[in-house]
């Protein structure tokens, strides 16, 4: 399957826009990259081995997060996992 | 630096405009550039964006990630990247907020404000995320080249009639 990497995190897969994993699952596919490219790992989870709030998952156009399966959903070769990080803002002086 | 055409520049403003009193929002599409040494965001495209933040959408804005990931495969299939984020202040200045800092984790992309007051659009930023990672992020104040006027930025005053 194909993992779709944003600009921002590009760096660390040697600036491929995007990279082909064997998996069997979301998780698979994931370690799949973060093996081969280990500086990616920080980048995605805390060091306590969660996902970061603002990094979101999506396979095809299903957010992993709500799938019932979540990370341990089947994947196969045609799917592409695209790892997409949260946008927002606005004039409001606190979070 | 970021360069936009005018066409593109004028609609991201107008996008705040209509949406006042409400923020708006959308994602820049184009290419990363380097010439000489300098970081150039080029934009081709701006993509308007609904705002989720229903709320509080006066002072706050959040692009839904699932719409992210379609402006992203859409801009992809034509050889576009996303550069950049786009949104408006109403009534607020054109400067970045602590919320936008601590929202933005698109490193190397450009977010541009523009602040509408009391309807209109007056004056447009851009502001580089620049880091290598999240921990140590900052916002860069950037330049705007806006492509097709004869001097970007400059605003000329309007001509005198003549004494008859």
């Amino acid at each position: 399957m194909k993992i779709e990497i944003p600009y921002p995190l590009r760096p660390y897969t040697g600036n491929q826009p995007a990279v082909d994993v064997d998996a069997a699952t979301v998780a698979e596919a994931v370690n799949g990259l973060t093996s081969r490219y280990p500086d990616f790992q920080k980048h995605l989870y805390t060091p306590d081995g969660k996902l970061r709030s603002f990094v979101n998952l999506y396979l095809n156009d299903e957010d992993v997060r709500y799938l019932p399966e979540r990370e341990e959903t089947a994947v196969n070769d045609s799917d592409t996992l695209s790892i997409i990080p949260s946008i927002a803002g606005g004039s409001c002086p606190v979070g | 630096m970021l360069r936009v055409s005018q066409p593109v520049y004028d609609a991201l403003r107008q996008h705040g405009e209509e949406t006042y009193p409400h923020e708006c929002c959308g994602v820049l599409l184009g290419h990363f550039l380097e010439e000489g040494g300098q970081a150039v965001n080029a934009v081709e495209e701006a993509v308007r964006a609904g705002n989720t933040r229903t709320d509080s959408a006066h002072n706050r804005y959040h692009i839904a990630p699932q719409e992210l990931v379609k402006i992203q495969r859409t801009g992809r299939e034509r050889g576009l990247e996303i550069v950049g984020f786009y949104h408006s202040h109403p009534d607020h200045p054109a400067q970045w907020s602590l919320t936008d800092f601590a929202e933005a984790h698109w490193l190397g992309c450009s977010y541009v404000i523009t602040a509408v007051e009391r309807g209109a659009a007056r004056v447009t930023n851009s502001f580089r995320l620049a880091g290598e990672r999240e921990e140590d992020k900052a916002f860069e104040d950037e330049r705007i080249e806006v492509t097709g006027q004869m001097n970007p930025g400059f605003e000329p005053e309007p001509l005198r009639q003549s004494r008859k």
